[in-house]
């Protein structure tokens, strides 16, 4: 059982790592879209919702996994689609602005 | 290839989307693609998920399971879609606050499920965490989404004692964790779900709107460490990885934003920033000698300017004045004149989304200026246009060290010729300071609601 807690916790430790290199440089525009995107993320959740809701045994049980799954659900669609709405924004002008800064050139 | 397997190598997938989407969102480039990896990778995660074995069978109340989670796309996409772009950070709040909920749910859940069978400590202290963290960050971002919301004030609640009482708060649940571990009671466990409840709202209570933004990243992290414990105690490492990942880049995330501010996490966390209007040298008569004028007199400044900056701020946004505002800079442009936007880190509710609102007007991104060089063009600027931003401008921040915003970095309205503010009165900011500049010699004043006012100016102007 130690050596599983070992496991787990060098998976957390790397991860640690990993969030804080990954961010690192992010220009301040996107801040707002990272941690929405990272918000939809932690969603996740609803794979520990799943298997909380799956292996129920008593009501009690039950009626909290289904809660927990409506709830990871939110999380989860609603982060991604909102995300992805604030960043079809930032999409939206990437074809304009070559074409715009030609003409200022030309 | 045992199936357990497979469904690990899926997992093993979906950890590596969540990465590699962190990194495509930290570029303009590849952010959007980032998100959909990601999103790629959840679905992958879920589909897997309905394959596993729980204690040794497969899962119960699969009809239960896509129940709730079609009630979670039914109230999700909707609301997520249809929600004007100015209430962003309340729905990103929302939904960060539910996946607390979530965290909270399943670690209460696990340990209703493993209590009978005498689990080691350390797998209790994990459910509990799961939960404390959790539920704070469930209470906290329903306290920050009323506050954004409108539905309470902004401003911060504050009493007496209260630091002391947020500290016996923590503690409190602390010793109750310990309590737990040492009974393994399941009415204590309802006591800290409670405790947890009350610590979310009281940290939140007294941290002013101007900052919720920072709070809603700080929260965001936590239910990223919440999912983190819960999958230690699910044994999953992929709610470890991504529930890590976000705890992580979220802590940092929350520090690069209180920077932009200029201000410390602690500062925006417990100083209850803005709760007192500070008499400063500016703000010291009742009479105020400031000047004011008429969206005509706007229109002329303009039309003869040969440099133009435009500051937006959240008024802009509140008014909906933004499509006005990308006309007036049309048409100003049409006459020649050099039009930009200076864009303040914060500008807005939460960095970047003024950003947001202008390119949802369809503002073209090179006329963007970020702060440090919009204040060297500021210099050579003829007019200054500030529309509904009051803090971002405000020099007290550069000189006035009794200022409660002291330090933070603003844009140099001030360097300009000419500065133009249209506002809705007199009333201070959002943070709650009186600004200087109001009263400064070369500020006009242009009362009255942004896009009324700004549509007369276009109106003016092209007429002129």
């Amino acid at each position: 059982m130690g050596n599983v807690l070992l496991q787990y916790a060098t998976v957390l430790v790397l991860s640690i790592f990993v969030g804080i290199e990954i961010i690192a440089k992010v220009p301040s525009i996107l801040h707002t879209p990272l941690m929405s995107g990272s918000n939809a993320i932690h969603g996740v959740i609803l794979v520990g919702s799943m298997l909380v809701l799956g292996g129920a045994t008593t009501n009690l049980q039950e009626v909290l996994g289904f809660l927990a799954v409506i709830l990871a659900t939110l999380n989860v669609v609603g982060g991604f689609v909102v995300t992805d709405r604030m960043l079809e924004m930032f999409k939206a002008k990437k074809p304009q602005a070559p074409k715009a800064k030609d003409e200022v050139a030309s | 290839m045992s199936r357990e397997t497979l469904i690990d190598l899926l997992y093993l997938f979906s950890a590596t989307t969540f990465v590699l989407a962190l990194k495509g969102l930290g570029s303009p480039k590849r952010a959007r693609l980032g998100n959909l990896v990601a999103a790629l990778g959840m679905v992958v995660a879920v589909g897997a998920t309905f394959f596993k074995y729980v204690d040794g069978h497969a899962l119960h109340h699969v009809g239960l399971i896509v129940l709730a989670m079609v009630i979670g796309i039914i109230v999700a996409v909707p609301t997520a879609r249809f929600v004007q772009m100015t209430a962003m950070p309340q729905l990103v709040a929302i939904f960060n606050g539910v996946g607390g909920g979530a965290a909270s749910l399943v670690s209460i859940t696990e340990f209703v499920h493993v209590k009978s069978t005498h689990p080691a400590t350390y797998v209790a202290l994990e459910v509990l965490l799961g939960v404390l963290i959790g539920t704070v960050s469930f209470s906290g971002s329903a306290i920050a989404f009323a506050k954004l919301q409108e539905l309470m004030t902004g401003r911060p609640i504050t009493y007496p004692g209260q630091q002391i009482l947020n500290g016996v708060f923590g503690l409190g649940a602390l010793a109750l964790i310990v309590a737990i571990l040492i009974q393994g009671s399941t009415a204590l466990l309802w006591v800290l779900l409670i405790l947890a409840f009350v610590l979310g709202v009281a940290f939140v209570l007294p941290i002013g709107g101007a900052d919720v933004p920072v709070l809603i990243s700080l929260l965001n992290s936590f239910t990223g460490l919440a999912v983190a414990a819960s999958g230690f105690t699910l044994g999953s490492n992929l709610l470890i990885v991504a529930g890590t990942l976000v705890g992580a880049s979220g802590i940092l995330l929350t520090r690069l934003m209180s920077k932009a501010m200029g201000r410390s996490l602690a500062n925006v966390l417990f100083s209850a920033f803005g709760s007192v209007v500070t008499a400063g040298p500016g703000a010291g008569g009742e009479e105020r000698s400031v000047r004011s004028g008429s969206p005509e007199d706007v229109a002329v400044l303009l039309s003869f300017a040969s440099r133009v900056v435009l500051i937006p701020g959240y008024g802009l946004a509140v008014a909906q004045a933004q499509h006005v505002l990308r006309e007036l800079a049309e048409v100003l442009e049409g006459k020649g004149v050099e039009v930009f936007y200076a864009i303040h880190p914060v500008a807005g509710r939460m960095p970047g989304h003024m950003n947001v609102l202008l390119a949802e007007a369809n503002v073209p991104y090179e006329q963007l200026k970020e702060m440090d060089e919009a204040n060297l063009e500021l210099q050579t600027a003829d007019v200054a246009l500030v529309v509904g931003a009051n803090d971002t401008v405000n020099p007290a921040a550069k000189d006035d060290p009794s200022s409660p915003i002291y330090g933070m970095p603003i844009i140099n309205a001030d360097l300009a010729e000419n500065v133009l503010f249209l506002k809705r009165s007199m009333r201070p900011g959002f943070a709650g300071i009186e600004n200087e500049l109001l009263d400064n010699p070369k500020t006009t004043l242009v009362f009255g609601d942004a896009k009324d006012t700004l549509t007369k100016v276009v109106a003016a102007v092209k007429s002129a």
